[in-house]
């Protein structure tokens, strides 16, 4: 699969192997934190209950763990004696450590805050005021939610996805505790960067990294872009 | 003047600590092969208790601990897991020549958490299991020799897809005793003290002999320390703890 060559050379499996599979990972990722995170998100908003602060800070967790605290736990939750097993046994497999599938469970984990905080911003600066205009034009709360909210809290969407898609390209920690550096199934990019220079192999760990920088350099370039496009609407 | 107060109640503290050393005591740091973990902390204590000098212990794969040793980590000491990477160590600069001497033949051994996990070769070639951790083989000696056995004993290719890779051995027995893998190719080192589980010492012949090297650094050419680190590793009293843990030494 030689689509894109560097000097001349062509990239090998063993690059675009983890280059691929951790785009998928972010991808799924991103997407299941779009389903988790809103409501999330919206219950943090609006709810008034006394655990909100509680559920809110337990959501911000994984930006202050060490990514081994979260891998140590999620390792031991995917493996036999975990919830792993449990559910493993329904479908024939002893452990979701080293699996793909484990991988996004850690991941989504870990990447949780950078969707729910964007998201819970965003639809507290929206304020209630438009729901509750909307709600007096008689919209039912599912419509209000969709035709009102959402596209109000855009900014704040995109900028959770594209959050949550970067840390989880950049995540690292937690893999390495949970993967098991399986070529095509838990190897992402991170890890074989380590591996390649673990290895002395410094050419492939050049190639992968220069394009992780100018990859994260546009990451936070369109987050700050966002940012103010959000601030312009606020005003 | 507040910060000085702090920097003098830190200072109290740890004043006692350090004037408990012995005036001549020196310290050394040695990079020492993940499989010789536990091995490395009994000599460590008594080394300290005999010499009065202390050796810092960092562990990891290997290839990694060579990887960091030529880009200038602050190591005296190298207790590799093979013998290529302390050789190397000499020819590229790192290592004091004349310093490189076997400390230790390693085992490898397959082994299972399960009292009944591991019968022998043939628990291999049954396959009745989903995930076998190994050491990564580029960078871990016991992960290349368990390659090298599996291939010996023709297992290798209806096994590959079952294989996950620890980061250093160490990484490997953890994947093991946390049941996230039913099997796993370890070092006898790593077992041989423990009374549960089930293992199989693979026969010499379906690899190449583990032969573990030491080599002092040049960074720790004049260290005191360093020098009779590796003098106590030939000792009899650290070769007995050696062989306790199921390596050959002494040799």
């Amino acid at each position: 699969m030689a689509l894109f060559s560097i000097g001349g050379r062509a990239l090998s499996d063993e690059l675009w192997s983890p280059i691929w599979l951790t785009i998928q990972l972010a991808g799924i990722t991103t997407f299941t934190l779009l389903i988790v995170g809103i409501p999330i998100a919206w219950w943090l908003a609006w709810s008034t209950s006394r655990w909100r602060e509680v559920v809110g800070a337990i959501v911000a967790l994984p930006l202050v763990l060490p990514p081994t605290v979260l891998g140590f736990y999620i390792l031991v939750a995917l493996g036999p004696q975990g919830l792993g097993g449990w559910f493993g046994h329904l479908a024939g497999v002893r452990s979701f450590a080293f699996t793909f599938e484990g991988l996004i469970l850690g991941s989504v984990i870990s990447s949780l805050p950078f969707m729910v905080q964007p998201v819970r911003n965003s639809f507290e600066a929206m304020g209630r005021r438009p729901l509750e205009v909307a709600a007096t034009l008689r919209a039912s709360p599912w419509d209000r939610f969709v035709t009102i909210a959402l596209p109000l809290a855009l900014p704040g969407l995109l900028t959770g996805a594209v959050l949550t898609f970067a840390h989880t390209i950049g995540e690292f920690g937690v893999i390495l505790m949970i993967g098991g550096n399986i070529p095509g199934e838990t190897r992402v990019l991170s890890i074989a960067v380590y591996d390649f220079v673990e290895t002395l192999r410094w050419r492939e760990a050049h190639i992968l990294s220069v394009g992780m920088l100018v990859f994260s350099f546009v990451v936070i370039l369109l987050v700050s872009l966002l940012a103010r496009k959000s601030k312009g609407r606020a005003l | 003047m507040h910060h000085l107060k702090i920097v003098a109640v830190i200072l109290a503290m740890v004043a006692p600590a350090m004037a408990a050393r012995p005036a001549n005591a020196a310290q050394a740091n040695v990079a020492v092969a993940a499989n010789f973990t536990d091995a490395a902390n009994e000599i460590q204590a008594v080394f300290a208790r005999s010499t009065g000098h202390e050796a810092v212990l960092s562990f990891g794969a290997t290839g990694q601990l060579y990887t960091q040793i030529s880009q200038g980590a602050p190591f005296d000491v190298f207790l590799a897991a093979d013998d290529e990477r302390p050789a190397l160590a000499v020819s590229e600069g790192y290592g004091v020549d004349g310093s490189v001497f076997t400390y230790a033949i390693g085992q490898l051994v397959l082994y299972s958490a399960d009292a009944s996990g591991v019968v022998g070769a043939e628990t291999l070639r049954a396959g009745a299991f989903q995930k076998l951790a190994i050491a990564n083989p580029s960078t871990a000696p016991y992960g290349r020799a368990a390659v090298e056995a599996m291939k010996a004993l023709g297992a290798f290719d209806s096994l590959e897809t079952k294989i996950v890779h620890g980061q250093s051995i160490a990484q490997a027995f953890q994947f093991v005793e946390t049941g996230n893998a039913e099997l796993g190719f370890v070092a006898l080192g790593q077992v041989s003290q423990m009374g549960s589980g089930s293992r199989w010492i693979v026969p010499q012949e379906y690899y190449g002999p583990i032969k573990q090297d030491a080599v002092l650094l040049k960074r720790g050419e004049d260290n005191e320390a360093a020098i009779a680190f590796l003098e106590f590793l030939k000792s009899e009293e650290a070769t007995a703890i050696i062989r306790k843990f199921g390596y050959e030494a002494g040799l």
